[in-house]
């Protein structure tokens, strides 16, 4: 057994991790910081990539990674929505988890350097998008106009709500959240994310723009949709996708995609190259 | 101090009527007239005769749908350079939600009978006013199908 694990690459190896802090963000997402439990090395990655956490007996799920990357700790936020994130959710501070990572290609926040960025998100889609915007805002100069366009469900369910409202105060960044339904002590928008676009595109150069999307599906459709309208090209809209992901190094094939595969080839994708499969029903 | 602008000027300025040329949006004109409204007056309610829409130049109105028994329900802001009401369109011309300012609120109104009278009177002037509603009545109710798809619910795994 020993030796079988010693042959295994690093890749596929959890190293145990530490839940440092737990937070509630809302009421089936919570968020966790990490730190790791065997005296190694913290874990370096790029925004946009994800870690598969690994609860011994039980099962492992790709998590995108939600944190400051240049941050002391490695921050997770998750959805309780099946067997093992609703067990993840009952662990405590100074449990241990197991954890490998980080995977995949993530945001083009360096390509994206010197173009105006519009960072789209949708629900838990914000969490991804996290490490996108803390690059971006640590390295403002570097980029043009900067927007961050957020849908959620209602006003109880937006992610990072003080954080929202910390960047909407500073004047080089545009924010604007909407809901899909409120009543009526709301007083923020309440509409779907391709009409913020619309009513905000003319703070940027479209064709010198860059896109980072991540929501779920329906929204990036329309979204993609909006901004091609608006004149983005799709080599410059960049979607995050969700698919199965078990190996996270594209071996098992569960999270393919046509010639892709999710986990080694994304998450993050050019539009452009993942168009032709992205509105396949078999898939 | 502001001046008053007549109301060609102003159709000229709301996006609404973007590319219209002058001949039929002056002979709009004469059916408008400036509104204000302050925060948490309703712009028109559900069932009232609806005589007009409104070009919203600055402000925001949140439309409502109202259920007994519960509390109004916001299902779309509005802002500046959008347009609210189509049913002085479509017979028996009745509202079919709320619209509330939230914010204090300018626009010009149009009024609905005067309007259809010259779309009657000439055609070429009801195609471009309906030329300009249909993408606005479209994007709407795209934007309710998303709405209704709760995307950013608990996903349900397929069946």
């Amino acid at each position: 057994m020993e030796a079988n694990a010693q042959e295994l690459p690093a890749t596929m190896l959890p190293r145990p991790f530490r839940i440092t802090r737990v937070r509630r963000e809302l009421s089936d997402v919570f968020t966790w910081e990490l730190e790791p439990a065997d005296g190694g090395a913290p874990l370096t990655y790029a925004p946009g990539q994800f870690n598969m956490l690994y609860l011994d007996g039980i099962g492992e799920v790709p998590i995108s990674i939600s944190g400051d990357p240049t941050g002391e700790w490695l921050v997770h936020t998750i959805r309780a929505v099946g067997a093992v994130t609703d067990l993840l959710q009952k662990l405590r501070k100074g449990d241990e988890i197991g954890l490998r990572g980080p995977f995949g290609v993530g945001w083009p926040v360096v390509e994206a350097e010197g173009s105006d960025v519009l960072i789209v998100a949708g629900g838990l889609g914000l969490a991804p998008l996290r490490p996108a915007i803390y690059h971006v805002l640590a390295n403002r100069a570097r980029y043009g106009s900067v927007g961050i366009y957020y849908g959620a469900r209602t006003p109880a369910d937006l992610l990072f709500r003080k954080e929202l409202e910390r960047w909407r105060g500073r004047f080089d960044l545009y924010v604007e959240a909407t809901v899909d339904a409120a009543d009526t002590t709301w007083a923020g928008r309440v509409g779907v994310v391709p009409k913020l676009i619309d009513r905000q595109v003319h703070r940027f150069d479209p064709e010198s723009s860059v896109a980072l999307i991540c929501g779920p599906e329906v929204m990036m459709r329309f979204t993609v949709a909006k901004l091609r309208e608006c004149g983005v090209p799709d080599a410059q809209q960049y979607v995050s996708m969700e698919r199965n992901m078990h190996c996270a190094v594209g071996l098992c094939g569960h999270c393919q995609l046509g010639p892709e595969f999710i986990c080694k080839d994304g998450p993050v994708f050019p539009f452009d190259r993942i168009a032709p499969v992205f509105h396949a029903r078999e898939l | 101090m502001e001046t008053l602008k007549p109301i060609d000027e102003l159709l000229d300025e709301h996006p609404f009527f973007a590319g219209m040329e002058d001949g039929p949006r002056k002979f709009i004109a004469g059916c408008g007239r400036n509104e204000v409204f302050h925060a948490g007056d309703y712009l028109f309610r559900e069932g009232d005769p609806a005589d007009r829409f409104f070009l919203i130049r600055h402000g925001s109105v949140a439309l409502e749908l109202h259920v007994p028994g519960r509390e109004p329900l916001v299902v779309d802001t509005l802002q500046s350079g959008e347009i609210a009401g189509w049913s002085w369109l479509l017979p028996p011309h009745k509202w079919a939600n709320d619209a509330r300012a939230t914010t204090l609120v300018r626009a010009i109104s149009l009024d609905g009978t005067c309007l259809r009278g010259k779309c009657e009177e000439d055609h070429s002037v009801g195609y471009e006013v309906f030329k300009r509603f249909i993408p606005v009545i479209a994007g709407r109710l795209s934007a309710v199908r998303m709405q209704l798809m709760d995307v950013y619910g608990t996903p349900q795994k397929k069946r």
